[in-house]
């Protein structure tokens, strides 16, 4: 109760801000789609040379590539903590965020919070229903709750991975240059994980566990055999990793003496 | 003119010192690359499949191109459009046009410095690695490898040019960010660094041939998988100086126009 209320302040806020600048708030929606949109348009271009990607069609990619989008906005919707060093580590903007009795986390994420990002989901999500209704799989009952829980799982692996990655920055002063790092390395879990090397596709899997937030959950759908068992696992890893994330992120704060200035 | 030269070329050298001084972003940079060069290398073998030409590439020139591409960029990317926007958003730009050298010139000096800094402790090691590690051809005579580093250097010129027009834009509007990143993704899809032009359907193909962003990528990394040979070569190199001049004609005009009705908010 207590958190939904501050939620629904933030979330005045945020609508205040943005709303301030209409434009710039529309121009910022549609360019962050067009980006995401480029990968489409790779898939488009090369569909037209070949029918067959590693052994998947055009509508199976259009599909993993619809999937991949929906947890990816949510997570950019709640968990993006992308300046979290310079802003709140190196300007001290954590020890107002510290003094205050909401957990810290949820501060940063509400501070942070971009609900235009949704647009991206909604975006996946239509592409993944034009991809479905061209591929002849079956559909069954459960397969609605079945993708609810897989982008609950995806988004905690995006959560745990960047909260254990942003929670280096309680431990070194200096910027680390690991978050683009990573968010260039999820990229890769769009395609299918069989075309890559068996370093890559162990760390994918493994590791920074990317696949299973395209691929994976996205094959569950698709009737693949390959990758299905993978696919129920989704919610298991996500848990595991946000886990993580969590942890290193308390000890990271108990860490924090503030930047002295 | 003389000394006008050696303050270029300590504009430049500055601009390299900053850059070793940020070393971190050097390392997540090389990384980065490394990743982005590896995902499509194994995308692109597996596209091609068993096939052996698609889109007028055999894989070999595809992977080698890749590689090429990623590594040009690194050569002729830089921030310019956004250093510029905030220096007019911040007022700045007054100071800087006070200075006893043309702002752009200096600009494009600064980019020059940052690339060749990336040019030489990034693309040339991370060339070398490349090539142990993946399947691509390096051109063997000595010639390509000359045209090849005058083309990327005119690649720097038009993409820098691009930068400082979307960049002057700030002088027109409170905001353009929208622009840059317009111009982000237009430069990354129509260049050919994410896909070769050539893949293009023929329609699109008609377009791009006269928009100015195949003389960044496409062009010189079609000299260095030696898909264009013989009189070829110099066609696209021609193509690339008509490019720089006809760019140039805007960037003088606007600059006029912008110095003439540039209002500091504050300062």
């Amino acid at each position: 109760m207590y958190y939904t209320s501050i939620f629904t302040d933030y979330f005045k806020t945020y609508l205040k801000t943005r709303m301030t600048y209409r434009a710039d708030f529309l121009i910022e929606v549609v360019t962050d789609l067009l980006f995401q949109l480029t990968n489409l348009f790779f898939i488009l271009v090369v569909f037209l040379h070949t029918n067959s990607l590693g052994g998947w069609s055009i509508y199976e990619m259009l599909f993993i590539y619809g999937y991949f989008m929906i947890p990816y906005g949510v997570f950019t919707c709640f968990l993006n903590l992308w300046s979290f060093n310079e802003r709140y580590i190196v300007k001290g903007e954590m020890d107002r965020i510290l003094t205050r009795p909401a957990h810290n986390l949820v501060q940063l994420v509400l501070e942070n919070m971009d609900p235009a990002s949704l647009f991206g989901s909604l975006t996946g999500f239509i592409i993944m229903g034009y991809a479905w209704f061209h591929l002849d799989v079956s559909f069954a009952w459960y397969d609605p709750f079945v993708l609810q829980l897989m982008v609950m799982g995806s988004v905690l692996i995006y959560g745990g991975v960047y909260i254990l990655i942003t929670s280096l920055s309680f431990f070194s002063d200096s910027p680390t240059g690991i978050t683009p790092m990573i968010w260039n390395i999820q990229n890769y879990g769009r395609y299918p994980v069989d075309i890559y090397n068996k370093v890559i596709k162990f760390t994918l899997t493994w590791l920074l566990p990317f696949a299973f937030v395209g691929v994976y959950p996205a094959s569950f759908f698709l009737d693949k055999d390959i990758s299905q068992g993978f696919a129920l696992l989704t919610p298991v890893v996500g848990i595991v990793f946000f886990s993580i994330g969590i942890i290193v992120w308390n000890i990271g704060v108990n860490r924090y003496k503030g930047a002295g200035s | 003119m003389l000394p006008m030269f050696s303050a270029y070329i300590d504009m430049i050298r500055i601009r390299f010192l900053m850059m070793l001084a940020y070393r971190v972003n050097y390392y997540s940079g090389i990384i980065i690359y490394a990743i982005n060069i590896g995902a499509y290398y194994f995308l692109w073998k597996a596209i091609y499949g068993a096939n052996e030409t698609l889109g007028e590439f055999t894989v070999l020139q595809m992977t080698t191109y890749v590689a090429v591409s990623w590594m040009a960029r690194a050569f002729y990317f830089n921030n310019l459009d956004r250093e510029i926007a905030n220096e007019i958003k911040d007022g700045s730009v007054a100071v800087q046009l006070t200075k006893p050298y043309p702002y752009l010139i200096f600009k494009m000096m600064q980019g020059l410095g940052e690339g060749l800094f990336r040019l030489l402790l990034f693309s040339v090691p991370g060339m070398v690695i490349v090539t142990l590690i993946f399947q691509i051809e390096l051109p063997t005579q000595f010639d390509v490898w000359l045209i090849f580093m005058v083309m990327i250097f005119f690649s720097f010129l038009i993409n820098s040019q691009i930068n400082l027009l979307t960049g002057m834009f700030a002088f027109f509007v409170e905001n353009n960010e929208g622009l840059m990143r317009f111009k982000r993704i237009a430069v990354d899809l129509f260049s050919g660094l994410i896909i070769p032009i050539s893949f293009f359907p023929g329609w699109a193909k008609g377009v791009l041939e006269w928009l100015p962003f195949q003389a960044i990528t496409y062009l010189p990394a079609s000299v260095f998988t030696r898909r264009v040979v013989g009189d070829a070569i110099y066609n696209a190199f021609i193509v690339q100086v008509i490019w720089f001049l006809f760019l140039s004609i805007p960037i003088y005009v606007i600059w006029k126009m912008a110095r003439r009705r540039l209002v500091v908010q504050g300062g």
